[in-house]
Formats: C-alpha cells, sequence, structure tokens
C-alpha cells in the first residue's frame, strides 16, 4: 500500500510540473512578451513604459531564470503577479475561489446524487416503460447546453415569476438554481457509465447466487451491485472534473456570480498572461488531485487492485 | 447417502417410467416454459413431471440446450426476464411457489431452497469478504430474535470448519480472489447449506474444477446433504459424475424427461435410446483395434514435437514462480500426446512455448529436427503456417462479426496466399474437410452450434496446412455427443491428413480415448509419460494414481466390465467410436 501511494504521488506531482513547463512554453510562443501584449490591447504605447514594467516582473531575465524563478515560486505558492491590478495571482484566485469552491462542490454532491437516484430507479423498477424514460435522460442532460438551461431558468423564476432575484443576493434559489443547473450536465456521463457498469454486474453469476440466498432486488443493488460498479464510474468522476471547471464559469456568468468565472474571464479579455497561466495552473493541479484522489479511492471499492498491482490487469473491473 | 431411497416400481406398460416417491418434498407438475427473444418464443421445457422426495439425491442429466437449467432455475425461482412459465405448478410441500408473491419467495430462497451454483470463480461478490457473504444469510433470514454479531460469527465459523476450510478466522477476513476456486466453492456450499434447507438446487456444481478437487467437493456436498436430510437436485451434464453420486436419475432431452429411474436399474438397462447413446459415450471404451495406425506407419525417427529441459519462470513482485520445471519429451509425428493435470501445472504454459507465443527460461524446443527455441520474428511466422493453435472456448476465439468463410479464410489472407479465387476454394475443402455443410459458410459464429463452432476453429487451423496442432482443452466446453462426433472427425482428420496432435486437458475420459501417449504434469513437473494404457492400467507415480481414482464413473466403469484387461488388450492407438457404436 505504502509503495502504491508513493508511486501514484509522484506521478501527480509530475504532471502538476508537466503542465507548468507546457502553460511556461506556449507563453514564450506568442508573438510577444506579456507585457507588451497587456500594454499594446488598446492603445500604442511607448517603449520606456513598456520597459519598465518588464524588468518589473522578471520579463527582461533570460528563459532559463524565468523558468526557474516561476517554478521556485510554485513551491513557496507564489504564482507572480497580475498585470492588470498589480495584485497578486494568488490572492486575485484565492479572493475568489471559495465562492466556485462552494458552487462546485455542491453541484458535484448533488450530480452523484441526481445519478444514483437515477440509476436505482432504473435498475428496480419493473415497469419497462419507466426503465426505458430513465435510461434514456442521461443523454437528453449532456445534451442540453449550461448557457441555455441557466437562460431558460433565470427567465422562468426570475421574470415570468418573479420567485428569484436575477443577481445572487444569498437566498435558497439563488445558490439551489445554479447548482441544479450544473449538476444536470456533470450527473449525465456519471449516470450513463453506471448504467453500463450496473447492467454488467447484473449479468454475473454472484447475483443469481445472491438472490438464492433469499436477497430482495434493493437489497441487491444497496449492498452489492452498486460497490460492484462503482470503479468505472469513479474514473468518470476524476474527468467530470473539467465538466465541472468549465460549467462553473458558464453558470457563473449567466447568474452573476463573483468567482473564478468572472476572473477567467477578466484574465482573457485584457491578455493578462500571468493570472491566464495561474488559473490554468490551478486547474491541472485541481484535476491532477482530483484524480489523485480517485485513485486512492479505489483499493477501498475494490480489494483486487492491489493484489495485482504490476501484474497485468486486475480481473475484470466490470468495465 | 440417503438412507430411504424410495422404489416404487414403475408402471411396466410407460414406455417412460416416473419415479413417485411417497411423500413428495417437490413435486413439478406439466411444467412448460417459453422463452420470447425477438417476439418469437421457444419452449425450453416442455410439460415436466417431476417429483423429489425429503433427503433424495436426483441427478438431472441432459445436454446444453435440453432445458435441464431452466427446469432447475424455475424451482428456485431465477428464470430470466426472457422466459416464462406458460403452464403447469411447482411445489415444495405445501407451499405452492409457482403463486407465492415475490416477498414470500424471498423468504423461502436461501432458508428452505438453496443453490450451488455453476462457477465458483464468478459466484461471490468480489468486493465483500467471504465473512460478510457467509453471515448475510443469517441476516436475510433473522428468525426471531436479533442475534448478536458473536453469535452469527460462531455459525460461520462452524460453517466453515463443516465443510472443511482450514484457518476459518483468517478466512473470514478475506476476499474471493484469495481462495483457489475448490475453496470458493466450498463456501458457496457453505452459504447454501448454512439454514440447512429442505431443498438444494446444485447446477453444474463441480464443471468448472479440476478432478481431483471435483472429488472432494462432491464428498463434502455429499456429507452434508446426508447429515442434514436435504434432497438434491444435482443438475449435471456428466453422465459419470451423476452415477457416482445420485440414487436415481432423471434424463431430460429438448425440454422433456425421457427417463427417470434409479441409476441401478439405468445402469442394468437403459429404456430410453438416447439415455442408452449417452451411457455409451460416457463409458470408457473397448479400443476397436483396427489399422488407424496403417496410415503413417513408416518408420519415422524425426519427431514432430520434441523439448528438452524446458523450464519456464515468471516473475512477480519480488517472488519468482516456476511454472514448468526441467520437462522434457517427444511426440511421434502422426500421433497424439496428452498432457493431463489440473489447473496450475503448467499444461497451458508448456503448450503456449512450443507454440513460440512464450518465451522459455530455459530449454530447448524442436519442431522436426529443427531447433526453434530462438526462432527470430519472421521465422516464427513461418512455423505458425505448419503449428496451429486450436483453443478451449470456439465462442471466444471467433470473432463474432466474422462470416464463417472469412473466419476459415483470415490465415490465408494474412500470408497472402493465392488469389481471391483460390482462396474461397480452399475454404470449400476446408469445410469439407471438418464436415461442415457449405451453407453455413455465410454464417455467423453465434448461429452455429458448439460443436460447429469447434469444427470451424479447426479448419482454420488447418487453412495455411498445418500438421501438428495444439488442442488446448478444446472439447471442454462441448456436450459428451457432440464431443464424441469432434473426436471422431479428429481422429480422420489424423489418418488423413498425417496429422500430430498436442492434446491439452483436464478430462481424463477424453485422453485415454484420443491419445498415444500421454504425459502427467503435476506443479511444473512432468510426473510420468508412457503409452495411454500403461498411464490408465499401470500408473508407476501415486499422483497419476490419485488423478485417476478422482475421475467419476466408478459405476460406469464398473458396468462396463475390466476396464484394465481391455486397455491392455490394446496396444496404444487412438481408438475412437463414433456415434454410431453399438
Amino acid at each position: 500500500m505504502a509503495r502504491y501511494l508513493v508511486q501514484r504521488i509522484g506521478q501527480a506531482l509530475l504532471v502538476v510540473w508537466l503542465a507548468y513547463t507546457l502553460v511556461f512554453l506556449a507563453v514564450q510562443l506568442l508573438p510577444s512578451d506579456p507585457v507588451t501584449i497587456f500594454l499594446t490591447v488598446d492603445s500604442a504605447v511607448d517603449q520606456a513604459a513598456i520597459d519598465t514594467m518588464k524588468s518589473q516582473y522578471g520579463y527582461d531575465q533570460p528563459l532559463v531564470v524565468q523558468y526557474l524563478h516561476q517554478l521556485a515560486g510554485l513551491f513557496s505558492g507564489d504564482f507572480g503577479y497580475s498585470l492588470a491590478s498589480g495584485q497578486s495571482v494568488r490572492d486575485r484566485i484565492s479572493g475568489v475561489a471559495g465562492s466556485t469552491v462552494a458552487l462546485a462542490g455542491s453541484a458535484f454532491v448533488t450530480a452523484v446524487v441526481i445519478a444514483v437516484l437515477l440509476v436505482a430507479a432504473a435498475t428496480l423498477t419493473r415497469s419497462g416503460v419507466v426503465r426505458r424514460v430513465l435510461v434514456n435522460l442521461p443523454p437528453l442532460f449532456s445534451a442540453i447546453p449550461v448557457f441555455w438551461l441557466g437562460l431558460v431558468l433565470l427567465e422562468l423564476l426570475s421574470i415570468r415569476w418573479g420567485v428569484m432575484s436575477l443577481f445572487p443576493d444569498g437566498s435558497f434559489l439563488s445558490l439551489a438554481v445554479p447548482v441544479l443547473v450544473l449538476a444536470i450536465i456533470v450527473s449525465a456521463p456519471l449516470a450513463q457509465v453506471l448504467l453500463k457498469s450496473v447492467s454488467h454486474v447484473y449479468d454475473q453469476p454472484f447475483i443469481d447466487v445472491l438472490r438464492a440466498k433469499g436477497a430482495s432486488r434493493s437489497w441487491i443493488f444497496f449492498r452489492h451491485a452498486l460497490k460492484n460498479a462503482a470503479g468505472p464510474a469513479l474514473t468518470i468522476t476524476g474527468i467530470t472534473v473539467g465538466t465541472l471547471f468549465a460549467g462553473s464559469v458558464i453558470t457563473e456568468t449567466v447568474f452573476a456570480r463573483s468567482g473564478l468565472g468572472s476572473v477567467v474571464l477578466q484574465a482573457v479579455t485584457t491578455q493578462d498572461v500571468p493570472l491566464v497561466q495561474g488559473l490554468v495552473l490551478l486547474t491541472a493541479t485541481v484535476f491532477v488531485v482530483v484524480n489523485l484522489v480517485v485513485d486512492l479511492l479505489y483499493p477501498l471499492l475494490d480489494p483486487r487492485i492491489l493484489k495485482s498491482n504490476g501484474q497485468g490487469a486486475p480481473r475484470a473491473l466490470t468495465a | 447417502m440417503n438412507t430411504a431411497e424410495p422404489r416404487v416400481h414403475p408402471d411396466a406398460s410407460q414406455t417412460r417410467t416416473f419415479q413417485r416417491p411417497a411423500d413428495p418434498l417437490l413435486q413439478v407438475r406439466g411444467l412448460r416454459v417459453e422463452y420470447r427473444h425477438h417476439g418469437s418464443t421457444t419452449t425450453a421445457v416442455d410439460g415436466i413431471d417431476l417429483a423429489v422426495g425429503r433427503g433424495e439425491i436426483v441427478a438431472l442429466v441432459g445436454e446444453s440446450g435440453s432445458g435441464k437449467s431452466t427446469l432447475a432455475k424455475s424451482i428456485i425461482g431465477l428464470l430470466p426476464r426472457a422466459a416464462e412459465r406458460t403452464a403447469g405448478s411447482i411445489t415444495l410441500g405445501d407451499t405452492d411457489l409457482t403463486s407465492a408473491r415475490e416477498k414470500d419467495l424471498e423468504g423461502i430462497r436461501g432458508r428452505r431452497i438453496g443453490l450451488v451454483p455453476q462457477d465458483p470463480g464468478a459466484s461471490l461478490d468480489p468486493v465483500r469478504t467471504i465473512g460478510s457473504q457467509l453471515a448475510e444469510v443469517f441476516r436475510l433470514h433473522p428468525d426471531g430474535a436479533r442475534r448478536s454479531r458473536k453469535a452469527v460469527r460462531d455459525d460461520v465459523l462452524r460453517l466453515l470448519e463443516l465443510v472443511g476450510i482450514d484457518r476459518p478466522e483468517e478466512r473470514l477476513r478475506q476476499y474471493p480472489h484469495e481462495l483457489s476456486g475448490g475453496l470458493k466453492q466450498r463456501v458457496l456450499i457453505a452459504i447454501a447449506f448454512s439454514l440447512q434447507p429442505d431443498l438444494l438446487i446444485a447446477d453444474e456444481p463441480t464443471s468448472a474444477l479440476d478432478v481431483t478437487v471435483q472429488a472432494k467437493i462432491l464428498e463434502v456436498f455429499e456429507r452434508l446433504a446426508g447429515e442434514f436430510g436435504t434432497a438434491v437436485l444435482f443438475v449435471t451434464h456428466d453422465l459419470a459424475v451423476a452415477t457416482d453420486h445420485a440414487a436415481r436419475i432423471v434424463v431430460m432431452q429438448r425440454g422433456r424427461i425421457v427417463e427417470d429411474r434409479p441409476v441401478a436399474d439405468i445402469l442394468a438397462a437403459p429404456d430410453d435410446e438416447y439415455t442408452a447413446r449417452l451411457l455409451e459415450e460416457a463409458s470408457p471404451h473397448r479400443r476397436p483395434a483396427e489399422a488407424r495406425t496403417a496410415s503413417t506407419a513408416e518408420p519415422v525417427t524425426v519427431p514432430a514435437i520434441e523439448v528438452r529441459g524446458l523450464t519456464k519462470d515468471f516473475r512477480g513482485k519480488g517472488e519468482h514462480h516456476r511454472a514448468v520445471d526441467d520437462v522434457s519429451f517427444g511426440v511421434a509425428q502422426g500421433t497424439t500426446f496428452s498432457l493431463v493435470g489440473e489447473s496450475g501445472s503448467g499444461k497451458s504454459t508448456t503448450a503456449r512455448m512450443i507454440l513460440r507465443l512464450l518465451d522459455p527460461t530455459a530449454g530447448q524446443i524442436l519442431l522436426h529436427g529443427e531447433d526453434v527455441t530462438t526462432a527470430s520474428r519472421s521465422r516464427k511466422r513461418e512455423l505458425w503456417r505448419s503449428l496451429q493453435l486450436v483453443y478451449q472456448n470456439p465462442d471466444s476465439a471467433l470473432d463474432p462479426r466474422l462470416a464463417v468463410s472469412d473466419i476459415i479464410g483470415e490465415p490465408l489472407l494474412n500470408y497472402r496466399v493465392g488469389t481471391g479465387a483460390e482462396r474461397s476454394a480452399r475454404v470449400a475443402e476446408l469445410l469439407e474437410q471438418v464436415d461442415l455443410p457449405v451453407a453455413l459458410a455465410g454464417k455467423r459464429p453465434l448461429e452455429l452450434s458448439g460443436g460447429q463452432r469447434q469444427r470451424v476453429a479447426i479448419a482454420r487451423a488447418l487453412a495455411l496446412g498445418a500438421r501438428t496442432l495444439v488442442l488446448d482443452e478444446a472439447l471442454s466446453a462441448l456436450d459428451v455427443l457432440t464431443q464424441a462426433q469432434v473426436l471422431a472427425l479428429l481422429a480422420d482428420l489424423q489418418q488423413d491428413l498425417g496429422l500430430t496432435y498436442l492434446f491439452i486437458s483436464h478430462d481424463l475420459h477424453v485422453v485415454e480415448q484420443i491419445s498415444t501417449t500421454v504425459g502427467v504434469m503435476r506443479q511444473g513437473h512432468l510426473v510420468e509419460t508412457g503409452p495411454t494404457a500403461q498411464i490408465f492400467g499401470n500408473p508407476s507415480s501415486d499422483y497419476t494414481r490419485v488423478l485417476l481414482a478422482s475421475n467419476p464413473g466408478h459405476r460406469l466403469r464398473a458396468r462396463s466390465g475390466s476396464r484394465t484387461a481391455a486397455a491392455h488388450a490394446h496396444t496404444a492407438r487412438p481408438g475412437l467410436s463414433a456415434l454410431s457404436a453399438p
């Protein structure tokens, strides 16, 4: 177990480092340096101002020095300074991250609940019609654009019926509606994968043995099938972090919530490269950490994972 | 076994005779089950009447598709969604199972009817501990006062000891993948017996296990059934096992019962023609000492396959595992050499090294005198023209999306042999060689029967003109009558084409029929080799004797007289009786 842990954490660090290096290289591919780009967005600026700012931000140093300096900064939590506000990137992001974390976190939990309930209902129902309807919901969910659903709900709830404020006012609905909008898109892949792996689990002989023991349908589903089927769904969970983040940006914009969404929007429109760089790194890190957690959870779900470590694939996780 | 075996004499006027125990526990009357599939229905069980007395052990025998599994599943209420009971009733004691509500059935399953499933490997929840799966039965059927964890745990430990599992305390915390197949089946038997049910359905409980394990498991099973007075409906395709362990045999064919009588009566004189054929195929054969030998009789000095000191190590994390240890043998051209042994004995690893799909750690492999131990990639490709594999499971060894003709023709395409027209001519020729009607050429594997699929696999192996075939458990998935037909085909091909077979099997009955020489493997070692008659008649190693003693079919062998005498009378040649055997 210890070896597995060290191995996975090492891999995670490697990925973050690679992400940083890629972002750094991408910035070098820009036609000019970040400061020049930033200052020349709207109008021509004199060269002296550009040079002063360049040396302030360290963009006049040789590339290797810049690379190592920024890398060292990462470890001490220093992501550099935003060109637009002069604030440190860390402060700029941490100031609003809480709101996004609250939105994304609640949306994720809601999405898992929606997916599990949907799959439970589809599996346990005796009606073929109900089952067919439920099975077709996830593809529908993933086909609905987040901004469209958000706008439609705003139109209905705020403008037609007036039960919800157009802007966040701390009321239950003003958090619940964005959460639901985001949860629906995130629950779609979870439910789809879970449905598939649950139906695969139900093809296995041990389900017959459970029925022969006298277990009821819901006993079998909640106590056995779900845990067996959770593996592939957990993998997808790691991947939905991307959807979750992208969805938050859109949802925040639609519902006029402050959060990382607005920071991303500003950073991109003002061409604030250090801030964009920080945001990309943050996303990559979150992605890596979530997937690390997923990997560490696997052995708890399926004891065969650790056994087969290094010796070929484990006997089908169910996929 | 069971003490009170009901002996109601059958009505002499009936051709099909049914046993009627005096106080039946289970009564099936006029049962009819149909499967719906894409709007069409097929009848799997067609008007079955069956009674099983208390404590009686009844074997339900038949080939796949005979409806035996459907009947068993109807009784315990595990029919798949597509199946429907359209007529008849099933009663257990005073309870009518066919009209009971689902809730009541849940109370009956596990408590009054138990199940020992077919495939122990996949019949335990892989992500729950053995202990929790054993305790689950008690939690599902609490029966009165809530019992403490301690009380349940004691019961579970007692059960594990009952089925002969060592270190029970430790087993409770283990997961299914940490147990061998035999141990898993013992756990499943413990689960089935935990509430001492009146009736047990055992659905091919040992067909996935090695013979030596099978013998031990069946012994445990029989002992417990006797101890608890449990009636057992023992579903099997293996007549040898059925005759050894049951008091009464029910033979099913195409959804109907064709014979239902005590074992002794059936062995003495089967009423039904189909039963007679099954018995004939399952019994040891007196080898017809005919002149199959003559075909390739010129003295061939160079063996088709020769291995010297073959060794294979597998390296896990830190631990070495020697799968094959210093194995040497030779196979003369045009003969059949069988490797027998339990799973894990290294026989398949040996075969894969000979096929050059796996590199040996040490030792030499010679094919027709040529050393191929270190053959290059392109040399191996040439090698595979003359050396081919027929795999265990024809279902998964054939691409389900390709037509039969494409499957057989694929090797020709891979090796860019001939023009399109020549290739189709060759495919037609191969189809004829394996006795498949040309009409099947356009069908896909799923539309074929198991035997037909195995013929397709054989034809594919022969496509490039292979002279040596490695048959890895090639007949294990087939019913006994189909097995006989494929065996006859293999014998004919051997005679016509002078083929050499390396036959891997755990089925001693088949091995005895097909082999010229036999090698017995155990834990990577070749413990014994010799002509078939010698191995089966007069084995020199203790292990071979254990293996032979575990081979089911004692009563069948007793029936067909002195086997050893018969085997000695005919020197080792693969003799195969086709279906037309008397």
